[in-house]
């Protein structure tokens, strides 16, 4: 992570890590305000409490979002102390709603100029992001409001498995991974468990990201604590309502960021200190998906290459 | 079981509105607990859409956000939320959209995104997230909000979620599925809205809440229907559901 982080993360860069609730990968995060890279542009659908911690340290300018919080919880305080009060210093925003961040990455990845959807209409949100246009439909008189691509200089991505070419699988809540991957410029992989080729291939249906766009993969269990990685462990919910205090008092937050992140030299040394018992806590018992046929061509008539002459 | 709080009578109110729904659209916290009601009350058929991706939700315990890992295992169908929003939410199959509020107007506009100056606000709330396309492409909407003279306001800060104009003949024409909502649940009792003029009106007030307590509450001058109906108490059964199986910690009902 030390490696990738230094070498694909730049000062000044846009950044998303992410992750709807699923798969938020806050070993980047740390690593990141580890490294002290300043300027970052962040951009999450829902800045989380990844981004509260990355934006108390001070590795942000400007925030791109569409809901702003702690979920299930209350409010990320280090990123509203700069929004609402310049504390310590002002913090850039650029608002859209869900769908018109999804539409945004969405265009991104598809090599588009824009990505129209039925939003916004009667609202204020156009009025503040002059980004968010309205557009007359070419073939009818239909107006669709339309958002720009959003091309991120780094896109990192957690998921369940990945091969060493950075062939990546996830399952669970997709949140918009995929799409971040495919729009960014550079991209890291960090997986919970590193496998063969051969299991990737055995279940093609399952793969959201070839190593084909992949520039580094990291190898990370737990890596996203106290989000959650499906089948490997819980949300800790726990820490996102004890965030709700640290937060809150920056001098708090600034204890918590050294004791966890600062002082801690990887992420290795994270899960540690968190202990076997409370990781343990978070392991859910199993259950299994069933298994599909994708069926073996190699031996049958449609699946061999015609014979010299062809026909029967 | 006699006692109820006002927030428990809120929840059972709002949960007993999707009676006969089928596909409703969950949002973040108060109308998760409300739907998962439903679910197990007046709407077992009910398909729980979460803008995390989920149709067809199965929760084995009460979600503590929309993107619990619980929500997956035994959905019916996990997607993008690309094709969330798009394939469910904007090509109509949403019967109900779920919304909370921060601040609602007697038209049923919602702000969820600041208190105050957008550029300078006095509270940054969380802002859209999918509110504002609920709003517009789920074919009904209600809404779940404590009622206060904060939440309830003559005018808004920020638009975040359309409701009605004011000119029903212009929410005719504006061709969304969605048209404002239609049903606002909050503590005190249930409104409406009225079709000649798309104003909110009081239909229903919960045990114990008074006319004088909902104008206490109303940034504006409330219109109550000439027949204000008494909410039915929560029944024994939808309290147990509610303590002992969806809130046990007492996170919503407090």
């Amino acid at each position: 992570m030390r490696e990738a982080v230094a070498e694909l993360v730049r000062d000044g860069d846009t950044v998303a890590i992410e992750g709807f609730t699923h798969l938020i990968c806050f070993a980047a995060g740390h690593e990141i305000i580890r490294q002290r890279k300043r300027d970052l542009t962040l951009c999450r659908l829902t800045p989380d409490v990844i981004y509260d911690q990355m934006v108390g340290a001070g590795v942000a300018r400007k925030l791109v979002f569409s809901w702003l919080g702690n979920p299930g919880v209350g409010s990320l305080h280090a990123v509203r102390r700069r929004v609402e009060r310049a504390d310590p210093e002002p913090l850039e925003i650029e608002e859209y709603s869900h769908f018109g961040m999804v539409c945004r990455y969405l265009a991104g990845a598809a090599n588009l100029p824009f990505f129209p959807l039925r939003s916004y209409y009667e609202t204020d949100l156009p009025k503040v992001n002059p980004l968010i246009r309205p557009m007359r439909s070419p073939y009818s008189e239909e107006t669709v409001y339309v958002v720009p691509p959003l091309r991120p200089d780094v896109a990192i991505v957690h998921v369940q498995r990945a091969t060493s070419q950075g062939d990546a699988q996830i399952w669970g809540l997709l949140g918009c991974q995929k799409e971040a991957a495919f729009a960014a410029e550079r991209v890291i992989v960090v997986c919970e468990e590193l496998v063969e080729e051969r299991v990737v291939r055995d279940d093609p249906n399952r793969t959201a990201i070839p190593g084909l766009i992949v520039d580094a993969v990291v190898v990370e269990p737990f890596g996203c604590h106290p989000s959650y990685a499906q089948g490997y462990y819980d949300r800790d919910n726990r820490f996102y309502l004890e965030w709700e205090g640290i937060s809150r008092d920056p001098e708090a937050l600034e204890r918590w960021l050294r004791e966890w992140v600062y002082d801690l030299s990887s992420h290795r040394d994270y899960v540690e200190k968190l202990g076997p018992e409370r990781v343990e806590a978070l392991r859910p018992a199993e259950r299994w998906s069933g298994r599909v046929n994708y069926g073996d061509y190699g031996g049958t008539r449609a699946g061999a290459f015609p014979a010299e002459g062809g026909g029967a | 079981m006699s006692g109820f709080s006002r927030s428990e009578m809120m929840i059972v109110a709002a949960a007993r509105q999707l009676e006969g729904a089928r596909v409703c659209f969950v949002g973040v916290g108060l109308p998760n607990i409300v739907c998962n009601l439903a679910r197990r009350t007046v709407a077992p058929g009910l398909d729980l859409v979460y803008e995390s991706g989920v149709f067809g939700a199965a929760p084995a315990r009460l979600p503590l956000s929309i993107g619990d890992p619980t929500l997956v295992t035994g959905s019916t169908a996990v997607t993008s939320m690309f094709e969330l929003f798009a394939y469910y939410l904007q090509a109509g199959l949403v019967d109900v959209g779920f919304l909370g509020a921060a601040q609602i107007d007697r038209y049923g506009n919602i702000n969820t995104t600041v208190i105050g100056d957008y550029a300078e606000p006095k509270v940054r709330l969380p802002g859209s997230g999918g509110a504002c396309e609920i709003a517009i492409n789920a074919r009904e909407v209600f809404v779940i909000v404590r009622q206060a003279r904060r939440s309830f306001v003559e005018r808004l800060d920020f638009r975040t979620s359309p409701g009605r104009s004011g000119d029903p003949e212009h929410d005719r024409r504006r061709g969304w599925f969605g048209n404002g909502p239609s049903v606002v649940v909050t503590d005190l009792g249930i409104y409406g809205f009225d079709e000649a003029t798309g104003e909110m009106t009081l239909r229903s007030l919960h045990p114990g809440a008074t006319l004088e307590d909902v104008r206490e509450a109303t940034g504006w001058e409330m219109k109550v229907a000439p027949d204000v109906a008494e909410t039915p108490p929560p029944t024994a059964e939808e309290l147990r559901i509610i303590r002992e199986e969806l809130d046990p910690e007492g996170v919503y009902t407090r």
